[in-house]
C-alpha cells in the first residue's frame, strides 16, 4: 500500500490548481479519498469524530443491494431460459443473467458519476457520493429489456434535473432513482410494462439463443391481476400456478432487482443493523399496505380488491420500494413522527393506485414519488407540534 | 432533597488514558494566559498596559458595555503582552508570573451573605465570570438574577476528571462555595448533579441545595439536559450554571478572602506515559509545557486539548490552560496515518480505544437523518434548529429551543455525525447572533 500512496503523493501535484490536469481535481480527490482514509485532522469543533461517514454509509446501501442484484442475474438467466423451454444450468443461467444487466450497470453509473464528477469539478467540490446507491438502483428497478440510450437518457434527466439543480445530493426532493424510472414510465411507457418487457427472450452476447415456446407469456403476476376479469389467479411465465413461497423466493418476472423477497430482506436486515434505514419508515409501508389492503378486501368489488394482504406485500416492487426507496433518508422527512406518518400513506398510496387504477397496476414508484413532495409538509406539522407542546409547557412551569 | 434523573440517550466514548486517583506535585509555568475567548459574551476593554505588575485578582480586563464584569489576573507577576489579532482583536494577556504568587487582599473573611453582597464579592474577585447562563451560553450578567442555579457536579464527557477526587480533602471549599450560591438564589434553588456512587456518601445537605442523581450516558452531565429535566429555561428566564472545579475556586474565595485559581488538572489521553495519567494541582491560565514535557509519546505528531477531546480547545504543545479547564488531553494528531480502504472497516475499527484527531470523511450537506436524536437527550430537535441556525431564522430558531441549549450539547451530535458538520460552532453562532439582536 506504501507504494500506492507514495504513488498517489508523487502525481498529486499535478492535480492541484495550476497543476497540469487541475481539471480532473475532483476526480483525483475523489479517487484518493476513496483509496485512503483523507488524513485531515480536525481544526475546530470536536477533536475526534466517528469513523462513519457518508461514503460508508452509501456502502452499506450498495451492499445491502447485492443479493438482490446478484438473484436478479439470475433470474434473468432463469426466465429467458424457462421461456425458450431448456435448461443449461445454474451457472449458465447466471451467467446470461449476468451478461444482461451489467451493460445496465455501466450504462447507469458512467452516465450518473459522469455528470456528478463534472458537476463537481465545476463548482470545485468535493465529489459526492449519493449517486453510489441511485446508479446501482437505477438498474435494478427497470424491466430487463429496456434499451440502454433509455437508461441513460433517464439516469442524465434524473441527475441534472432532480439532484443537482437543487444543490446536489442531500438536497434533492425526489428519490433520484425513481426520478429516472418515472421519466422512462412517462416518456416510453410501452417499454416500461406489458407482457414484452420483463423477459428477456433474446440472446446477450451469443448465449442463450433459441426460440420462445408457444405456452409463454411475460406477463409479470401484478400484470395478470390487472388484467384479471374475475379472481386473480398468478401464473409463471409458462402458466404454472404460483404460490406464496415463489413470490417469496422470486423466481418470476418482474423488474431486475425487485423479485426476490428473500434477497430484499438480507439487504434490509443490514440496513436496520447498521441504522442506515430507519426502521420506523420500512415498517409504517408494510403496515400501511396491508391495512389499506384488508379495507379492500372488505369492499370486495373487482378482482384486484380480493388480494389478500400478504400477496399484495410480496408483489411487485412493493417490499423493494419499501426497504430500499421510501427509507431514503434525503427524500423522507426527518423527523421521527413523520416517518410512520409518511411510510404509512406510502403503502396506502402504493395498493391505492395498484387496486384502483385500471391502467396500470404498480403503484409503488408513483406513492414514494408523491409523497416525497409531501415529506416536508409533514415535518412541518411535526416541528409545529414540538414547538406547540413547547409553549405549553412553558404555561405548566409558570403554573407550578 | 434528592431528585433523579435517568437518561437514556447517549453514549460514552471509551477512549485509553484515564487518569488515576493520584495526585502529583503541582505545576508552575514561569508564563500565564488570560483569553477573552473563554468568556462568551464578554466585550473586553483591557484593563492594563504591557509591564504592569499585578496581583492575583487584579482586573487585567472588564467588559466594555458592564464594567462589574472583571477578568482578573490568576497569578501575580508582570503584563508582557498584549496580544492582538486582525481589527486588534483582543487575542490573548500574558503574565510573566513572580517566584512567589501575592494576593490581592479582598477583606477580611466574607460574613454577610445576602443576594447582593455574594454577588458584588464574586464581581469583584472576577469569579461571577467563571459562572454562565443560559440562555445564550454567556458569561453571567450581573444585571439578571437567576431563577436557579445548576451546579454541573461531575462531567460524563470522555476521561473527565473523577468528581469525588476533585471534592476530596476540599469538602469546606465545597460547601463555602454552594452556601455562597444558595445566597444568590433566595427564591430558587440550587441544582447540585452528582452520580449515583458518588452522592450515597451524603455529602453536602444544604438549605436550597438540591442534589440531582443523574444516571446515564454522556451528555448526561451537561447542564442543558438536566435544566431540561428538572424545569426547562422557557424565554424571559435566565438559569446560571457552574462547574465543580469553579464552586472549589469560589468557596475558597469566601473561606479565606484569596483570588486562588488553583484547580487540580488532570492530565489524560492515549500518548500520556502511563504512570503520569494524574491529578496535578495548576492555575488557570499556566503554560502547559512543563505538564507535558517528558509525559508524553514521542516521534508521533500529537495534539493537545485543553479539556476533554469534545468540547476542549486544540492548543500547542508550549500552549497555555484554559480559564474553565480542569483537564489536558493529548491524542495522536493522524496527519500521518494513511488508512487503505479505511471508510470499509468502521465496524471493525469502531471499538478502537485510542482515535486520532483526523475527521475520517468530507463535509456533505444532512444526509442521515435521526443520528443526532440518538445522542441528544433533550426534547429539542436539533437538526431543525440547526436548520434554523444555518438560515439564520431567529424565530424559528427561538421556537425550536435554542434558549436552552449550549454548544456542547452539540458535541456528541457532531461526533457521530456522517456529513461531519460543525454543529458546536453553529449552534455558538446561533446563539451569538440571537444575543446580539436581543440585547444590541
Amino acid at each position: 500500500m506504501k507504494l500506492l500512496r507514495n504513488y498517489l503523493d508523487q502525481i498529486k501535484p499535478h492535480f492541484e490548481p495550476g497543476g497540469r490536469y487541475h481539471a480532473f481535481q475532483s476526480v483525483f480527490g475523489g479517487l484518493e479519498s476513496f483509496l485512503f482514509v483523507p488524513n485531515t485532522t480536525s481544526k475546530s469543533g470536536t477533536h475526534i469524530h466517528s469513523p462513519f461517514d457518508t461514503k460508508w454509509s452509501m456502502s452499506v446501501v450498495v451492499i445491502a443491494l447485492i443479493p438482490c442484484l446478484l438473484f436478479g442475474m439470475f433470474n434473468t438467466g432463469y426466465q429467458h431460459y424457462l421461456s425458450i423451454g431448456e435448461n443449461p444450468g445454474g451457472w449458465l443461467m447466471f451467467l446470461y443473467g449476468f451478461l444482461s444487466v451489467l451493460p445496465l450497470i455501466v450504462v447507469s453509473y458512467a452516465v450518473g458519476l459522469g455528470i456528478e464528477f463534472t458537476v463537481a469539478q465545476w463548482k470545485g467540490q468535493e465529489i459526492q457520493e449519493g449517486f453510489l446507491v441511485s446508479g446501482m438502483l437505477i438498474p435494478l428497478i427497470v424491466p430487463i429489456d429496456t434499451p440502454l440510450w433509455m437508461i441513460a437518457l433517464a439516469t442524465a434527466f434524473a441527475v441534472i434535473f432532480a439532484k443537482e439543480v437543487f444543490g446536489g445530493t442531500g438536497y434533492n426532493i425526489w428519490n433520484v432513482a425513481l426520478i429516472a424510472r418515472a421519466f422512462l414510465f412517462f416518456a416510453y411507457p410501452s417499454r416500461m410494462s406489458g407482457e414484452q418487457v420483463f423477459v428477456r427472450t433474446g440472446s446477450t452476447f451469443g448465449i442463450g439463443k433459441g426460440q420462445v415456446i408457444d405456452a409463454f407469456s411475460g406477463a409479470t403476476p401484478l400484470g395478470q391481476i390487472g388484467s384479471a376479469e374475475v379472481s386473480p389467479r398468478m401464473t409463471d411465465v409458462l402458466g404454472m400456478p404460483l404460490d406464496y413461497w415463489d413470490l417469496f423466493l422470486g423466481l418470476i418476472p418482474g423488474s431486475v432487482g425487485e423479485t426476490s423477497k428473500l434477497c430484499i430482506g438480507i439487504g434490509a436486515v443490514l440496513l436496520l443493523v447498521t441504522g442506515i434505514a430507519n426502521w420506523r419508515t420500512m415498517i409504517s409501508v408494510f403496515v400501511g399496505g396491508m391495512v389499506t389492503t384488508l379495507f379492500l378486501n372488505v369492499i370486495d368489488l373487482t378482482p384486484a380488491m380480493r388480494i389478500d394482504p400478504l400477496e399484495q406485500i410480496l408483489l411487485g416492487g412493493f417490499a423493494f420500494g419499501a426497504v430500499f426507496m421510501a427509507t431514503d433518508p434525503v427524500t423522507s422527512p426527518r423527523t421521527q413522527a413523520g416517518k410512520y406518518i409518511f411510510g404509512g400513506l406510502v403503502g396506502m398510496f402504493a395498493v391505492l393506485i395498484r387496486v384502483l387504477n385500471p391502467g396500470y397496476p404498480e403503484g409503488m414508484m408513483l406513492a414514494i414519488l408523491f409523497m416525497n413532495s409531501f415529506a416536508p409538509l409533514i415535518d412541518h406539522y411535526v416541528v409545529e407540534a414540538s414547538i406547540e407542546s413547547r409553549i405549553k409547557r412553558k404555561e405548566i412551569y409558570s403554573k407550578l | 432533597m434528592t431528585q433523579v434523573i435517568k437518561i437514556t440517550k447517549g453514549m460514552n466514548i471509551d477512549l485509553v488514558g484515564r487518569p488515576r486517583a493520584v495526585t502529583k506535585p503541582a505545576i508552575s509555568s514561569p508564563f500565564y494566559t488570560v483569553f477573552p475567548e473563554d468568556f462568551p459574551g464578554l466585550t473586553p476593554k483591557v484593563a492594563v498596559k504591557e509591564g504592569d505588575m499585578v496581583l492575583s485578582g487584579t482586573p487585567v480586563m472588564y467588559d466594555k458595555n458592564r464594567p462589574e464584569i472583571k477578568i482578573v489576573a490568576p497569578v501575580s507577576g508582570r503584563i508582557t503582552a498584549i496580544r492582538r489579532g486582525e481589527k486588534r482583536r483582543l487575542l490573548s494577556i500574558v503574565i510573566e508570573a513572580e517566584r512567589r504568587n501575592r494576593y490581592v487582599d479582598m477583606g477580611p473573611k466574607v460574613r454577610s451573605l445576602t443576594p447582593e453582597d455574594v454577588r458584588q464579592t464574586l464581581a469583584e474577585a472576577g469569579l461571577l465570570a467563571l459562572i454562565r447562563q443560559r440562555p445564550y451560553d454567556v458569561i453571567a450578567d450581573p444585571g439578571t438574577w437567576p431563577r436557579d442555579i445548576f451546579v454541573q457536579g461531575f462531567s460524563s464527557a470522555p476521561l473527565a476528571p473523577d468528581a469525588e477526587y476533585l471534592i476530596r480533602g476540599r469538602e469546606e471549599d465545597m460547601q463555602a462555595g454552594l452556601t455562597a450560591l444558595a445566597a444568590l438564589v433566595p427564591s430558587g434553588y440550587v441544582y447540585l448533579a452528582l452520580r449515583p456512587e458518588h452522592a450515597a456518601k451524603g455529602l453536602y445537605y444544604i438549605r436550597r441545595v438540591h442534589a440531582l442523581i443523574v444516571e446515564g450516558p454522556h451528555p448526561a452531565g451537561n447542564a442543558s439536559v438536566q435544566i431540561s429535566q428538572v424545569h426547562p429555561v422557557s424565554k424571559g428566564e435566565t438559569v446560571w450554571t457552574i462547574a465543580l472545579s469553579d464552586v472549589l475556586i469560589i468557596g475558597r474565595l469566601f473561606n479565606t478572602g484569596l483570588v486562588d485559581m488553583t484547580r487540580l488538572v488532570a492530565l489524560t489521553g492515549s500518548e500520556v506515559n502511563e504512570e503520569d495519567r494524574a491529578y496535578y494541582p495548576m492555575i488557570a491560565g499556566a503554560g502547559i509545557a512543563p505538564l507535558v514535557r517528558s509525559r508524553v509519546s514521542e516521534g508521533i505528531p500529537l495534539r493537545y486539548i485543553s479539556g476533554n477531546v469534545l468540547t476542549g480547545t486544540q492548543i500547542a504543545s508550549d500552549g497555555a490552560l484554559h480559564a474553565r479547564d480542569n483537564q489536558v488531553t493529548v491524542i495522536p494528531e493522524g496527519s500521518e496515518t494513511h488508512d487503505f480502504l479505511g471508510w470499509i472497516k468502521p465496524l471493525l475499527t469502531q471499538r478502537n480505544r485510542i482515535v486520532d484527531a483526523r475527521v475520517k470523511g468530507g463535509q456533505r450537506a444532512m444526509i442521515l437523518s435521526n443520528e443526532w436524536d440518538k445522542v441528544f437527550p433533550m426534547d429539542i430537535l436539533p437538526e431543525f434548529l440547526i436548520r434554523a441556525i444555518l438560515a439564520g431564522d431567529y424565530d424559528k430558531m427561538e421556537r425550536l429551543g435554542i434558549y436552552e441549549v449550549a454548544p456542547e450539547d452539540f458535541a456528541l451530535c457532531e461526533y457521530v455525525d456522517a456529513s461531519k458538520m460543525e454543529l458546536q460552532q453553529l449552534v455558538r453562532r446561533g446563539l451569538d447572533l440571537l444575543y446580539k439582536e436581543m440585547n444590541g
